[in-house]
């Protein structure tokens, strides 16, 4: 490997190091959900009755739906990497284009859904859930605050792949230098693993 | 001296990402096939195992850490130790006031 590379250009770039700051903010996700999801294991625990009624509400389809869609998305996101390893710069760039895309379905899914709720009065200090037993409330309290968490975390990423894919189409992203590419496909598919855990614990309990 | 290295250079072809995603949209479907039986106390269990199922395919396939130095592992499965560390304790701590 190091003979080819010697005829290169002497460049400054570390890209192991590069991927490994992009884990080690990914740990500071994982404390950040990880601890949202403690306070959902311990309300869950004390009100399981509660959070049982309450899951009810929430619509199973459209969570396995949006479940499939973000895994789709995980797909091509990685397959844009590869192809980009590969010098295909306009598959690269439809996969990019395809993830956000994704992204987008979900994040539309998500507003019908909530906008579903709110018109059956469950928001956050309404009325109506506050009539409920305090176990609703707590549910449908964390299911605000952690899927609406997730969501902003969706977002960022369709921003942030609309960058990298600008930087594809200008060859600052290219075949032998992919790393940011590779990073935010790593963020990616971190938000993909949340939502893996968030599906069945918010809409799977029976 | 510094050389860029490109860990996932011996990548593989597309078609394994296909078979993961697959693998992962069936485990999906399993998921909710399973919340529909009554299997009391394992439901949540079975959930779980499989939503880990499905992380350890996205860490190790889509995230590449299969093809990572062994650093990247050990700093993951300290990260999710810990988190571990502090569902355990918790529980230990909470499950018999």
């Amino acid at each position: 490997m190091s003979s080819t590379q010697a005829a290169e250009v002497h460049v400054h770039r570390d890209d192991v190091g590069s991927r490994m700051g992009m884990w080690l903010f990914l740990f500071t996700e994982l404390v950040l959900f990880g601890g949202m999801f403690i306070l959902y294991s311990v309300y869950r625990f004390t009100y399981a009755d509660d959070f049982h009624i309450a899951a009810k509400e929430l619509n199973t389809v459209v969570g396995a739906f949006n479940t499939a869609i973000l895994l789709t998305s995980s797909l091509t996101m990685v397959l844009s990497i590869i192809a980009i390893q590969r010098n295909q710069k306009s598959l690269s760039l439809l996969m990019q284009g395809l993830t956000i895309l994704l992204g987008l379905f979900f994040m539309v899914n998500k507003y019908f859904e909530w906008t579903e709720k709110f018109h059956h009065g469950i928001y956050p200090g309404s009325e109506e859930l506050l009539a409920k037993n305090s176990g609703e409330i707590l549910f449908f309290g964390l299911y605000y605050m952690m899927t609406g968490l997730h969501g902003i975390h969706v977002l960022v990423g369709m921003i942030l792949i609309a960058i990298m894919a600008v930087a594809t189409k200008r060859d600052l992203i290219n075949h032998s230098n992919y790393v940011r590419l590779e990073n935010i496909g790593l963020y990616w598919h971190l938000v993909d693993i949340i939502w893996i855990f968030l599906f069945p614990l918010f809409y799977l309990i029976t | 001296m510094e050389k860029h290295e490109h860990t996932s250079e011996h990548s593989h072809g597309y078609s394994i990402y296909i078979l993961v995603w697959l693998a992962l949209l069936s485990l999906t479907a399993i998921t909710v096939a399973v919340a529909g039986i009554d299997i009391g106390r394992f439901t949540v269990a079975t959930a779980l195992l499989i939503a880990s199922l499905k992380t350890f395919l996205v860490l190790n396939i889509f995230m590449h850490l299969k093809s990572e130095s062994k650093t990247f592992r050990v700093f993951v499965g300290v990260a999710i130790f810990f988190l571990a560390i502090s569902f355990i304790l918790l529980f230990a701590d909470y499950s018999f006031q």
